[in-house]
């Protein structure tokens, strides 16, 4: 089908413009050439995806998932992985995800990175990155999938270094980099090792094989609970999940349209994607499911907390991803997968939003990140303001706006198919990411200015404010995409990708939804709590300043393990890092290789040596000390025939 | 012609050493030019050898036969199969680029050197080509000399102590080996009818029938010496040594080819050979190539020196073949062959690489660079796309030869467990730590060494040198069937033997029952 060539072109595109950009970008010495050839491969893909939804919905639902056999890839003994792709409804949305909103950051980039000598490779990075996400999302296989999964780590890593000899907190910008990278790959180890298990398993890595065989299986098969824990190892790595989320917060070391697009609407919901692909394998899971949800609420929760004192704009955007992440998380262990799917959709908007309107503020303030050094800046940054207002709405889940609707859905169906208890977390969640958020708009944008005397903050220019405008019409209406039954829409998100879950649904055995009063009084509930969010950010940091110090006064030390991240870093350096390097140099490296292995090989050339001079003695050339000998010799047999 | 394609491949080398032999010893430039053009007639032919091999046969092809010593039934038996046809391809694509890589750093002595480097060749070529023990050994022993004289004459500081190191780790591994092989050919004598012979072939239908009391030893012998090359840990610490002292293109001949000798010698001679003894002894063997996988990561980590970083990930790598070889199963053989040529094109790379920045500073230790990337973009890029194939990055080579190892040692019958697989995955996050890190340090940063601010970033014949190499890298990571194809029917033909030997119905086990003793029957 021509469709499935299209689609592979635009993954091709990229992967083209990464090549052009980055081998001869250097020479162009022109950024509209650099930012057009950048530009444009992403929104071929748009285009190519647009098309691909478009005429998907012209087909009847069974046949709309699509493949392309291209080329084999690795085959060895009975092995078998190729270069294939697969185009159904869960990754035609994802794809129109990643091209959509990787178009708009990139348009955004040409405008914020406008100046920089590494302009050239930052949009081959950029490149490459759309590459191997539409390859991550795109494939039809295990393999080829980690072969993305790795790519976006990759460009993760290089984007995040992209400043290379800038500083970066305590390190550098390289400590953040090669730790995403790190902690990126313990994941990834999770993610091989259930790929051996699947094809120890089913004998094959690709999905519509595996998930059809799966579908036979029954509920609490031991060896998909192995599987899908080792999936999630992997999951929890990409998607900054405990205990692998430390990495994000670093990776903002990277310039801030990096932050959006990766470390925040796409590559960070790689691991929500790929949990959302294994459906079937993780509702044959109950035990895994129930990692799966716990993990995500008490990241959801965990990272809120953290997100109340930090004082760093990109941070405090940074640990609500964490948490935001987490939200799907919880979505996809209850088994609400394209709840968790529509939560990835609009967070993508919002949360893309949110980033680059504080590289708006980051860009007027001369690359300050300090809100304590910030206030008023709405009256100087009008559209950036706006546009920031209609994300942090959004994303505090006030009604219409889209955040709303996709949190909602997750807290609603953690409460009736999960537990009580999951459902409170994510409520309470739900409370602070208002109050975190709406104190970062008081802070930044409301107020009286706090910053120096020299700097005159401007609004950004056209490249940048167009896609941020484009993101707060998304943030407003993108929510209608999935209006539940209970307002009386007909949830058109859920339908669509209906057909993908509906495997896992059979086996989880979940009833037609139903409208009950508890979603009303729940659904109340958390407007309520978001709402009164933002009352006392506006009590806490407009009206009354007094009360966060007398808190912090009140609860010193609450403050310093959250303004510290819970020491989560050090915990991880004195048990990890530092024994491994101090191990490895005092005990392996100078102990058993220099003091063990060596002194044994040169004692053993020692002692042929000195026998080899012990020897000698018996061969010195003179002929009269062998006459000695012979004569002794001679002497000795001659005796002992004598004796005997 | 077609049927003495390897003994022209072979002798191409030869003919050049000896040619730059008779050479005045000032003209430098014709005596590169000379030994460069041997080396690129060797490639040239290999390609051809590459084309016309059927990689749909898994026996021995382009066998040649020349009786040599007739009253031990020694001769001069040559041939191939698709394990040492990559060997081959890889050992003269390494040389020219080896050549080429010395081409400004080597003054003193070129003569000498450029001889050597081709002696070195050729001995590495018929260790891959030999199809008879003694002639086998002959190699293994020959190409020891102009290694030693290449670490020992153009070699480092301490070039004297890692030469003779290396020669005589080496040697005490080689001298048992040949008694092995004489033990072998009057085996073969004193069966009924039989006579001494070190022909492998033959050999292959009757040593697996020694009794397991001497088969084991037979098979020690032959393993110490090959894990002493490999290395294997504990039996590592020549590596670093000769790594260190030895110039750029010893250690890319030594990184790239020579360690090959003994997985590969692993791969004919062992497992083919003692295939109970094999039976016995891989838990423990596949256990040592997991020590080196992880146990050389972390050494790796702490090396202030670069090039004995870069050694010490050899020990780890290697590691990996170890264990893809001696899970006996056709994903792990074939993961352990393409991961060879992976380990030959990355490490091999580099050494280059390290050699490049040792020739601007004439210093290789990491807390005297810094920043790099801002003075020397292009030697960054070339750097990042090597450390990453190193790393085993999905794309590029590394990823295809570990993930097969992996793979196969996972679902391996012989070893029984996946903790071995899953334990040596671990590898996949230290060669990050290790590489990262030292690329962190060497390239990131602001550029505070004064001295680094200036450097001069490659020429054209650096990236010359480099390119051919990166194009492998991605070919064999995007697109690994090219060669994987070649050697698949060898590697299957040699696991249906071994598989087939477990089960008692091999012919070669009838002659002796050997098969009582086997591990699994035992419990």
């Amino acid at each position: 089908m021509i469709l499935m060539q299209l689609t592979c072109c635009a993954v091709l595109f990229p992967l083209i413009g990464f090549l052009f950009n980055g081998l001869i970008g250097r020479k162009i010495k022109n950024e509209g050439i650099v930012a057009a050839v950048g530009c444009a491969a992403v929104g071929a893909g748009f285009v190519v995806a647009c098309i691909g939804f478009f005429r998907m919905l012209g087909l009847p639902p069974e046949q709309r998932t699509l493949t392309l056999d291209l080329f084999p890839w690795i085959v060895a003994g009975g092995f078998r992985a190729d270069v294939a792709l697969q185009l159904d409804q869960l990754s035609v949305v994802m794809m129109l995800i990643v091209t959509g909103v990787g178009f708009l950051i990139h348009v955004y980039s040409a405008g914020y990175m406008h100046g920089d000598p590494g302009f050239w490779r930052f949009f081959a990075y950029l490149n490459l990155f759309i590459f191997s996400m539409l390859t991550l999302i795109l494939a039809d296989n295990f393999l080829l999938m980690f072969l993305g999964w790795e790519g976006v780590g990759l460009c993760s890593y290089l984007l995040i270094g992209f400043w290379y000899d800038r500083k970066f907190e305590k390190g550098t910008t390289g400590d953040a980099a090669k730790k995403a990278f790190i902690v990126n790959r313990i994941g990834d180890f999770g993610f091989l090792t259930g790929i051996f298990l699947i094809y120890v398993t089913f004998g094959s890595l690709r999905f519509q094989t595996v998930f059809t065989q799966a579908a036979a299986m029954t509920v609490g098969t031991p060896v998909l609970l192995w599987i899908t824990l080792a999936l999630f190892v992997g999951a929890t790595g990409k998607s900054a999940q405990i205990p692998l989320f430390v990495w994000l917060p670093d990776a903002m070391a990277g310039p801030t349209p990096v932050s959006a697009l990766i470390h925040a609407a796409t590559m960070v919901t790689a691991g929500v994607y790929m949990v959302a692909r294994c459906s079937v394998l993780y509702a044959l899971a109950p035990v895994s499911m129930g990692v799966v949800a716990s993990v995500g609420a008490a990241t959801a929760l965990f990272a809120a907390t953290v997100g109340l004192v930090q004082n760093d704009i990109k941070k405090v955007l940074a640990y609500s991803t964490i948490s935001q992440l987490g939200y799907m998380f919880l979505a996809l262990g209850v088994g609400a997968f394209s709840a968790g799917i529509f939560h990835v959709m609009t967070h993508a908007f919002f949360k893309a939003l949110l980033f680059l309107g504080s590289g708006a503020v980051i860009h007027a303030m001369h690359d300050e990140q300090d809100i304590r050094r910030m206030g008023g800046l709405g009256k100087s940054l009008p559209i950036t303001y706006r546009t920031f207002l209609v994300g942090t709405i959004a994303i505090a889940g006030i009604p219409p706006l889209s955040g709303f609707f996709s949190k909602d859905e997750i807290l609603w169906q953690a409460f009736s198919r999960g537990s009580w208890v999951l459902w409170l977390a994510g409520f309470a969640a739900a409370g602070l990411t208002a109050l975190y958020m709406f104190r970062l708009v008081a802070l930044t944008f409301q107020g009286e200015p706090r910053w120096e005397k020299g700097v005159h903050p401007h609004e950004a220019p056209a490249t940048m404010t167009l896609p941020l405008i484009v993101l707060a019409l998304l943030s407003a209406v993108g929510g209608f995409a999935g209006i539940p039954h209970s307002l009386g829409g007909g949830n058109a998100f859920e339908q669509w990708l209906e057909p993908v879950f509906a495997p896992a649904a059979e086996k989880l055995a979940l009833s037609l939804p139903q409208v009950e009063i508890a979603e009303y009084v729940l659904m109340g509930l958390s407007v309520a709590v978001a709402l009164a969010g933002w009352y006392l950010a506006r009590m806490w940091y407009l009206k009354r300043k007094e009360i966060p110090g007398l808190l912090v006064r009140k609860l010193p030390n609450a403050y310093r393990v959250l303004l510290n991240k819970y020491y989560v870093d050090e915990l991880y350096e004195g048990a990890v890092v530092k024994p491994a390097v101090r191990g490895s140099e005092l005990l392996l490296w100078k102990g058993i290789d220099v003091n063990v292995i060596d002194r044994v090989v040169n004692g053993i050339a020692q002692i042929t040596a000195a026998a080899g001079r012990g020897l000698r003695l018996t061969q010195t050339g003179v002929v009269q000390s062998y006459v000695l000998v012979f004569l002794a010799g001679v002497v000795l047999i001659v005796g002992w025939l004598l004796v005997k | 012609m077609e049927q003495h394609i390897l003994s022209l491949i072979l002798f191409t080398p030869l003919a050049g050493a000896l040619v730059v032999a008779l050479l005045g010893r000032d003209a430098s430039r014709l005596i590169k030019t000379v030994g460069l053009l041997f080396s690129l007639v060797a490639l040239g032919l290999s390609v051809w050898l590459f084309l016309v091999f059927d990689g749909s046969r898994g026996d021995m092809q382009c066998i040649e036969i020349i009786p040599w010593i007739p009253a031990l039934n020694v001769s001069y038996h040559v041939g191939i199969d698709g394990i040492s046809l990559l060997l081959i391809v890889l050992t003269t694509f390494l040389t020219p680029i080896a050549l080429l890589a010395s081409w400004e750093s080597v003054t003193v002595r070129l003569k000498g050197y450029v001889a050597l480097m081709l002696l070195l060749e050729a001995g590495t070529l018929g260790v891959f080509m030999a199809l008879d023990l003694f002639l086998f050994y002959v190699f293994w022993e020959f190409m020891l000399i102009p290694m030693y004289f290449i670490i020992g004459i153009w070699g480092g500081q301490e070039r004297i102590y890692a030469a003779v190191k290396f020669f005589l780790y080496t040697m005490a591994g080689s001298l048992l080996m040949l008694v092995a092989i004489i033990w072998l050919g009057s085996y073969a004598a004193s069966l009924p009818g039989g006579a001494f012979t070190t022909d492998l072939l033959r050999l292959y239908a009757i040593a697996p029938g020694i009794p397991m009391g001497i088969q084991i030893w037979m098979f020690l012998a032959f393993t110490f010496s090959f894990a002493i090359k490999v290395p294997i840990f504990p039996l590592h610490t020549w590596l670093p040594d000769a790594h260190v002292q030895a110039p750029t293109a010893g250690s890319v001949m030594l990184a790239g080819v020579l360690l090959k000798m003994g997985t590969y010698g692993l791969i004919r001679f062992c497992l083919p050979l003692f295939p109970y003894a094999t039976f016995r002894f891989l838990p423990y063997l596949a256990g040592l190539g997991i020590v080196g996988i992880i146990y050389g990561a972390f050494v790796s980590m702490v090396q202030p020196d670069i090039k004995k970083l870069v050694a010490y990930s050899s020990v780890s790598h290697l590691g990996f073949v170890v264990l893809g070889i001696f899970a006996l199963t056709e994903e792990g053989l074939q993961g352990s062959v393409i991961q060879m040529i992976n380990h030959g094109l990355s490490t091999g790379a580099l050494f280059l690489l390290v050699g490049m920045i040792y020739d601007r500073r004439h210093t290789r230790l990491i807390k005297d660079f810094g920043g790099l990337a801002k003075p020397m973009p292009v030697y960054a890029a070339f750097f990042m796309i090597v450390m990453l194939s190193s790393i085993g990055l999905p794309g590029l080579n590394g990823f295809v030869g570990e993930f097969l190892i992996l793979l196969g040692s996972f679902r391996s019958s012989f070893l029984g467990s996946p903790w071995y697989a899953i334990v040596a995955s671990t590898g996949v996050i230290l060669a990050a730590v290790y590489l990262l890190w030292s690329y962190q340090r060497i390239f990131f940063g602001k550029t505070e060494h004064p001295e680094d601010q200036a450097l001069p970033d490659l020429s054209v014949r650096e990236i010359a040198v480099l390119v051919p190499i990166v194009l492998f890298i991605v070919w064999i990571g995007v697109y690994p069937g090219t060669f994987l194809g070649k050697s698949a029917a060898s590697t299957k033909q040699l696991i249906h033997r071994i598989e087939e030997t477990r089960r008692g119905s091999f012919a070669g086990a009838s002659l002796e029952p050997g098969h009582e003793i086997l591990p699994g029957e035992r419990r």
